[in-house]
């Protein structure tokens, strides 16, 4: 069939691309900063598919992504700093527990609806990062210190996962069901689609990657804080999401990509930076509210694929 | 009677809450927007009248009315040039661009005079009153003063003037506001106009009170006024004032139960609790959407 | 009642704060009917349509389905009993393809897990290509396979009208609910709906409920008309019944219908 060739044809391309990078980081022509930059950005495209999921695809306005990313980069680093376990273990174990986190805030709050639900998630996301702040047992204020372990293998089976997960649910009945959510609740609920049920699974699925994101992080900076993970952080990964197209997964890989490249270079005039950054999205919110791509996916402009779907 | 100082502690806090609401309230009521950058304007006052009173040595009330026309004017240039275009937009690009716009003041500031604080001068003496064998400053007592004073004002403003009847049509149905001849536009500029100088007062109120500012300040007492104005039910004006004591009350009495570090998540419990049991608030009604 | 009895309506009403928009509506639709509900502009139409599909809880008396009481379940609940409806003011799913609008109705005829899925394990693909199957089938029936890979808001009006049929019928109801499926369509088209709507109720064996205003359709081709003015009955009968029922002339006030 078509769509599968797409499919698998995405799949080789991206492992060849991984290659491609071993080898130069092997052999020496990729050095520190660069594998940082990449692994930067494969945590910052882990955390806009995984909002996509939420925002993108389910409709569902949640501010307080940073949160989930919290207690996946703190579980994670207990996992490997207090209790010995394995790296891989330890991102499972983030992982989970963000996914449960986001059951418990999800339940709760998404009967909310638009700003309601905006401004309660990003409550949760304080109540979250406070909850950090006081726990002596990883560091209150100070924070936790944390061995480097993750890498480029990491980071990018960390993104091949993400995005493959989340592109396989969108292009399915369950996927349909959160988009038909994400265009009209009530039409949805009157088709059969138990919105609570798809909006909590969507939010759960959203939190377990940004439970892997957070984890690859924490095992990245040598040092974790919980202010590090405060609503500017969260509003971070809502721009990437948001210019990319809210609804288009390769909108938002895109968008992550890009910043994490401006941001590097501009990393030494962080007020600039901030000030660009921010007229850009008003401009980009006033002239194209629809962001870069849409809801359309970028391998729809090259004519495979459906219109106005997602790829695979 | 250490409660009772407390009581006051939390009462002056609440009241500088409940004047930042009151913007929040009122710009929500009328274009269902939650303008982050709100925070910022209140930001913005504190700044204004550290320069007036350190600067160019003007006294507490010049500074505050000073403060508050700068950011009245503010207050009326973002909705123009930002929020009047989002009228139609999705709330989702709305709420993006308050976000934009409040990123941006901020870094703006720190672009011109860096991120370091600054000590607001004493300008209003501060003696110790002693009531019921409580200690209490005669700033709080002052703080409170202009606070009520300007609610009275606030309230004859929507109740007896002309733009106030006009914001409350406006906020009430736009469409049917606009055929019965209301300048929908200046009334939503008035709005902002109102509420962005009641967020300078806050402002000057805030650094004569804790004395100490900087460009990220109004992050924080933006969101928690924020849930002062959806704890008092988004849109209503008494809910938005009763919002802002009740906030700076519990959050005081946290801090003198101990668990100061505990108390900016106080205001986030009470605003998942009250968005969870009662979405529309102590005041607000129940709307349901038309199918 | 009979065994032929699908829907009861008994005493059913709905207060919104002060004013009550419904009120002590008794209704019964049995197997296999076709069924009017008309009343002048807000008399409480819509309303009942969202009572019966748990849009709105009644806040009185009870509605029973296929013999189970469905007050206070919530529409998908109502949904997978048997009930799926259109709405006046469509509501389509505006950025999906037209194929993706039916498949989302079809939604709960399909087993395959989350799992399945995001594994892309068999049972996803088998699935998967049943959903497209039956939908493209019920495009068919409506005229609108030719434009499966449009987008819904592209569709022109009098094909969004028919997609919300379609829709609605690929959830395999028993009861299907018409809010004013005709309105906005000019006389030829309205005639074709008809038909198709007359072929749908044969061809899958439906009860229909139907709200619309033209009188001269609804007196056509329904078998009952229930009257709604001022949230309440006012009259039930056969369309003679209902044409020379005073009570119903004077709630349209010399509207056509008195002919
Ligand atoms: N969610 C709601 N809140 C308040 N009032 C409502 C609500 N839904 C409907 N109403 C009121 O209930 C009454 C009946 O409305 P309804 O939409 O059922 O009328 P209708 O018979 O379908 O009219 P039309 O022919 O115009 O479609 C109206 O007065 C309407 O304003
Ligand atoms: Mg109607």
């Amino acid at each position: 069939m078509k769509k599968s060739k797409v499919f698998w044809g995405l799949c080789l391309l991206a492992i060849i691309f991984y290659a491609v990078v071993q080898v130069m980081i092997s052999g020496g022509i990729l050095d520190m900063y660069y594998q940082s930059i990449l692994i930067q950005m494969c945590i910052n495209i882990m955390l806009a598919v995984s909002l996509h999921i939420i925002i993108g695809i389910t409709g569902q306005f949640s501010i307080g992504h940073a949160g989930f990313m919290a207690v996946g980069a703190y579980f994670s680093a207990i996992a490997t700093m207090k209790l010995g376990l394995p790296f891989p273990v330890a991102i499972l174990i983030g992982a989970i527990v963000a996914a449960l986190a986001g059951l418990l805030v999800g339940i709760p709050s998404l009967r909310l609806k638009g700003d309601y639900l905006a401004i309660a998630t990003l409550g949760f996301a304080e109540i979250i990062r406070i909850i950090f702040l006081n726990v002596d047992y990883v560091g209150g204020a100070a924070g936790m210190v944390i061995t480097n372990l993750s890498n480029w293998t990491y980071a990018f089976m960390g993104v091949f996962v993400t995005i493959l997960v989340i592109a396989n649910f969108t292009n399915s009945r369950h996927g349909r069901g959160c988009i038909s959510i994400r265009e009209d609740e009530i039409a949805a609920d009157a088709m059969g689609i138990n919105t609570t049920y798809y909006k909590v699974v969507a939010f759960t699925i959203g939190s377990f990657f940004a439970g892997v994101a957070g984890a690859i992080y924490a095992h990245n900076f040598f040092i974790i804080q919980p202010t590090t993970f405060g609503f500017l952080k969260s509003f971070d990964i809502l721009i990437y999401v948001v210019l990319g197209g809210l609804g288009s997964l390769s909108g938002s890989v895109i968008a992550a990509i890009f910043l994490t490249v401006v941001s590097a270079y501009l990393s030494g005039y962080p007020e600039e930076r901030m000030i660009i950054y921010s007229l850009v999205l008003i401009i980009v919110m006033l002239y194209r509210p629809t962001g870069l791509l849409g809801t359309k996916e970028i391998t729809s402009l090259f004519k495979f694929g459906k219109r106005g779907g997602s790829k695979v | 009677m250490e409660w009772l100082q407390q009581l006051v502690n939390g009462i002056s806090l609440g009241s500088i809450y409940a004047l930042i609401a009151l913007g929040y309230t009122m710009v929500y009521g009328i274009i269902k927007l939650i303008n982050f950058a709100h925070g910022d304007v209140f930001m913005l006052g504190a700044f204004i009248g550290f320069y007036a009173i350190a600067r160019w040595d003007l006294g507490f009330f010049p500074a505050l009315i000073i403060a508050m026309l700068l950011c009245a004017i503010i207050g009326v240039i973002i909705e123009r040039v930002a929020y009047k275009r989002l009228r139609n937009a999705t709330r989702i690009a709305a709420l993006i661009t308050a976000i934009g716009v409040s990123l941006l003041i901020e870094n703006t500031v720190i672009y011109f005079r860096g991120a370091s604080p600054e000590a607001y001068p004493e300008v209003l003496s501060n003696k110790s009153i002693s009531i019921f064998g409580a200690n209490i400053s005669s700033q709080s007592i002052m703080i409170l003063g202009v606070t009520i004073v300007l609610m009275i004002l606030l309230q004859f403003i929507v109740h007896k003037t002309k733009i106030g009847k006009a914001m409350r049509a406006v906020s009430h149905d736009p469409d049917a506001a606009r055929l019965m001849g209301i300048n929908v536009d200046n009334t939503i500029s008035a709005t902002f106009a109102i509420g962005s100088a009641l967020a300078g007062a806050a402002g000057v109120i805030f650094g004569v009170y804790y004395t100490r500012i900087d460009p990220l300040m109004g992050v924080l007492p933006g969101l928690k006024a924020f849930v002062a104005a959806v704890l008092g039910g988004i849109g209503s004006i008494p809910g938005a004032m009763v919002g802002g004591l009740v906030l700076g009350v519990v959050e005081t009495v946290v801090s003198a139960l101990g668990y100061s570090l505990w108390r900016d998540a106080a205001a986030f419990v009470i605003l998942i609790l009250i968005l969870i049991l009662k979405p529309s608030g102590i005041f607000g009604k129940n709307t349901r959407e038309k199918v | 009642m009979t065994a032929n009895l699908l829907l009861e309506a008994e005493n059913v009403g709905i207060q919104f704060g002060g004013l009550k928009a419904v009120q002590s509506v008794n209704m019964h639709l049995n197997k296999g009917e076709l069924i009017g509900l008309i009343g002048p502009n807000g008399a409480g139409k819509t309303t009942t349509f969202n009572m019966l599909t748990g849009v709105y809880e009644p806040t009185e008396g009870i509605i029973t389905f296929d013999g189970k009481k469905i007050n206070g379940l919530k529409p998908y609940q109502v949904t997978k009993l048997g009930i799926s409806r259109t709405f006046q003011n469509i509501r389509l799913f505006k950025d999906l393809s037209v194929l993706d609008n039916v498949k989302v109705a079809n939604h709960n005829k399909a087993k395959h897990g989350i799992f399945a899925s995001i594994l892309r394990l068999p049972s996803h693909f088998a699935g998967e290509a049943k959903m497209e199957e039956e939908s493209i089938e019920f495009l068919k029936i409506f005229g609108l396979d030719i434009y499966k890979d449009e987008m819904a808001k592209n569709l022109p009006y009098g094909m969004q009208r028919r997609l919300e049929i379609a829709r609605a019928l690929a959830a395999k109801p028993k009861l299907l609910l018409l809010d004013e499926p005709a309105a906005g369509m000019n006389p030829q088209e309205t005639h074709d709906l008809m038909e198709l709507i007359a072929f749908i109720r044969k061809e899958f064996d439906l009860t229909i409920l139907l709200i619309e205003h033209d009188m001269h359709l609804v007196m056509g081709v329904c078998e009952r008309i229930y009257v709604l003015d001022h949230g309440q009955l006012i009259a039930d009968g056969t369309p003679q019944e209902i044409r020379s029922n005073p009570k119903v002339i004077e709630a349209y006030l010399g509207e056509e219908v008195v002919e």
